[in-house]
């Protein structure tokens, strides 16, 4: 697929960006569990953390696939800083679309600059998967609206300065739940237990306490009741996000997989020249190849304002479960060396799980391109 | 299993109270450590898990192919590490030396490994020779009445806590020209190397061992000169073989985990085990299992037998049940993982560490790709 020159350029500079900013630290905080705001600060000062933005918000102005280009470098040195980059873009891209010209003004160009940090809150310990029965209350008094309830599995929720918080305003399902912007350090608002995690260390997860929050009616995004369909509209974009960040895991996997099998000898000739190792490897890359081409086309279609729910959940599918069987490989490919920690591709291999299970389990994205499939 | 006599069911019993009760509640510690507990293997022994393939004069119970399987499903179901390192010293060690060593080897040897006051090791692997083992570098020189070994062996299972090990070296300059030493880790000029930090296995030590001009008396040589590479082979097959009891127990575990959550947690206003999807994945997952199970179990009794009589049919047998096995318990623990979502990402479940567990099974003891040439080779003769 032909990039433009602007877009190869883009792509160029989030390589290098990762290169000299994220490799060097990134085995050493992912073993520690470090994440750190810097990263984010020097990401954003080089356009790189408000890709989808309007200009008018500090925003770069591109569209998604510009996007994609971004998190898929970032993500071949670490998924976490991918996934940290798109979770900030999820409070950013539902502004954008169902913010006030005062919500917009006030909270996007600090994130789009990446001096701030944003998340999104939607699960609970009961509400997964089903999210429209999530149980965190909001009622109106006056003004304010006072929060209350657990949030669960929020992305950098223990360092996010803008998070956009998911409540019940009405009655059950999903036409009772509302969007609220609620600040850092609001009283009441604080971060939960930290989740102990098999891979992506770096970005912490943690659960979120309402415990009477007092949140301005001006917090509220849209209309009360236009919760769960702001959430679905972001997480179709976010899915878009995570097929990228999946190709960028791919590739470092291939990438290093080629490298060593180059090198390693056994029975007097390089492992690469055997077709066991070949074939796992072309393998690798087919499906890589198809798994970018899938994210592209979402993207794509999306910047052209075209629908593209069916085509982003089938990217983030597809992308998730063919990085899950490259990673895998990967391991295979290394053998011994593989599976110690002086080698990156176990890492990779835990990884790459979690990102089937974020932004909508498969379970749901073949849930989502089964339903649109039957109406 | 419908073949499993009585004796096997008991030890199937014992072996999984002891798995639960001892090593449960201390393997989320052991794995979030990388640490290990000596003291497992007393306690194995005293449920006769240590010579469980070896003869009574020695201290052995010799039950056999399919009672070590068992024993290495349950432990694997709890502790995979544990279930490793067992394998590494009963059969990798104690099995190899009953096999093939002299009676007064056997004498010395034997009575301290199965009671469990000496731990051990093999040594075959090195930097340089994987799948190729007989690529191996480390060399033995007899000089008088001892052999002098230079050389290192690498991803060696019990290093670091191990007191003896069943070494291979080169005594030729032939690729055959292996021999096969018995080393006390207190032989002069024996090291141990650094530990290496694993993915998972992480309560198994897996290290280094350093030979610097090691001196092995010459009679710790076992067997003949030059002569170990069809004993060295044989061994792989029942290691290979019973490895494939710890994948059964690692996905046993694994659907155990996911059908319980599965039936507890509800979404979408009932439990998420009511949806077809949930189901499929549990269903394969049984499926997968049980046809393993079906096939290990069935190699073992053959093994038990006598009826792999010839290398060839012992070699690609156990070499198939571990292509078919290992790559199983993978998959199974991913999916386990999928089912419980973002709980199974989290060191809160144990499926996380299934499947990092798991994934050993693919690399050690042969990889997919030795098993699948070797399978092949049986196939097509040579070509």
């Amino acid at each position: 697929m032909a990039l433009s020159e602007e877009q190869a350029q883009l792509k160029e500079l989030a390589a290098k960006a990762t290169k000299q900013i994220i490799s060097p630290i990134v085995e050493k905080d992912e073993e520690e569990g470090i994440f750190r705001r810097e990263v984010i600060a020097e990401l954003g000062k080089l356009g790189l953390t408000g890709i989808p933005t309007p200009a008018e918000y500090d925003g770069a102005g591109l569209g998604y696939l510009e996007y994609t280009l971004a998190l898929e470098e970032i993500a071949t040195a670490s998924v976490a800083y991918a996934v940290s980059v798109a979770v900030s873009g999820l409070p950013q891209i539902i502004l954008n679309l169902f913010g006030s010209k005062e919500q917009k003004e006030k909270y996007v160009p600090p994130l789009a600059r990446g001096e701030h940090i944003g998340a999104f809150s939607l699960s609970e310990s009961h509400s997964g998967s089903d999210a429209a029965s999530l149980k965190t209350r909001a009622v109106k008094r006056g003004n304010e609206y006072i929060l209350n309830g657990t949030k669960l599995w929020t992305t950098q929720g223990n360092v996010a300065d803008t998070a956009i918080v998911f409540a019940r305003t009405g009655a059950e399902g999903a036409r009772g739940v509302s969007a609220f912007i609620v600040e850092k350090g609001t009283p009441g608002f604080r971060a939960g237990k930290l989740e102990h995690k098999m891979g992506i260390n770096i970005s912490p997860t943690c659960e979120l306490i309402l415990e009477d929050v007092k949140v301005p009616s001006s917090n509220l995004v849209g209309q009360e009741g236009m919760g769960f369909r702001i959430a679905m509209t972001a997480l179709d974009s976010g899915r878009i996000t995570i097929g990228a960040s999946a190709v960028g895991l791919g590739r470092a996997a291939l990438e290093y997989c080629v490298q060593y099998a180059r090198g390693r000898k056994q029975f007097d000739q390089a492992i690469i020249d055997f077709q066991g190792i070949q074939f796992m490897l072309a393998d690798m890359y087919t499906s890589l190849e198809a798994s970018r081409l899938l994210v592209r086309q979402a993207a794509t279609l999306k910047d052209l304002g075209k629908p593209f729910t069916r085509e982003a959940a089938a990217a983030k599918l597809f992308a998730t479960d063919s990085t899950m069987r490259i990673t895998t490989d990967a391991v295979q490919v290394l053998g011994g060396v593989g599976y110690t920690k002086e080698y990156p591709v176990e890492r990779y291999m835990r990884e790459a799980k979690v990102m089937q299970i974020v932004e909508g389990t498969n379970q749901i994205q073949r849930l989502v391109i089964g339903r649109s499939l039957s109406s | 299993m419908w073949f499993f006599t009585e004796e096997h069911k008991l030890l199937k019993k014992s072996v999984r109270d002891f798995a639960q009760s001892v090593l449960g509640p201390k393997i989320d510690e052991l794995d979030e450590k990388e640490g290990y507990d000596r003291t497992y293997f007393t306690k194995m022994a005293d449920l006769g898990l240590l010579g469980i393939t070896t003869a009574e004069e020695y201290g052995g119970t010799q039950m056999g192919c399919v009672a070590a399987t068992i024993a290495m499903e349950e432990l694997g179901a709890v502790d995979a590490s544990t279930a490793l390192s067992y394998l590494a010293h009963t059969i990798l060690t104690v099995n190899n030396i009953a096999t093939s060593a002299s009676d007064a080897q056997k004498k010395k040897y034997l009575p301290k490994l199965v009671s469990g006051e000496w731990i051990g090791g093999m040594g075959m692997t090195e930097p340089g020779a994987g799948s190729d083992a007989l690529a191996m570098r480390t060399r033995a020189e007899k000089k008088g009445k001892k052999y002098i070994l230079n050389g290192s062996k690498m991803f060696i299972t019990n290093a670091v806590m191990g007191d003896v090990f069943y070494v291979y070296a080169r005594t030729g300059d032939g690729r055959k020209d292996i021999s096969t030493f018995i080393v006390e880790s207190s032989f002069p000029g024996f090291k141990m190397g650094k530990k290496l930090k694993k993915m998972g296995m992480r309560a198994s030590p897996t290290g280094e061992l350093i030979f610097e001009n090691c001196e092995v008396p010459a009679e710790n040589l076992v067997g003949q000169e030059g002569g170990s590479v069809a004993h060295m082979l044989k061994n792989l097959d029942i290691e290979r073989i019973t490895i494939s009891g710890i994948s059964l127990g690692i996905a046993r575990a694994s659907i155990e985990t996911a059908v319980k959550y599965a039936k507890e947690r509800s979404q979408f206003g009932r439990p998420i085990a009511d949806f077809q999807m949930i189901q499929a994945m549990l269903a394969d997952a049984q499926a997968a299992y049980e046809a393993a199970a079906h096939y290990t179990y069935n190699i073992a009794k053959a093994w038990d037998e006598g009826l792999l009589d010839s290398n060839e049919a012992s070699r690609a047998s156990s070499a198939k049940v571990k292509l078919f096995a290992a790559p199983m318990a993978t998959k199974v623990a991913l999916d386990a993982i999928q089912i419980l979502g973002g709980y199974g990402y989290i060191k809160e479940f144990p499926v996380e560490r299934y499947m990092r567990d798991a994934k050993l099974v693919e690399i050690g003891a042969g990889t997919n790709e030795m098993l699948r040439v070797i399978t092949a080779r049986s196939m097509l003769g040579d070509l």
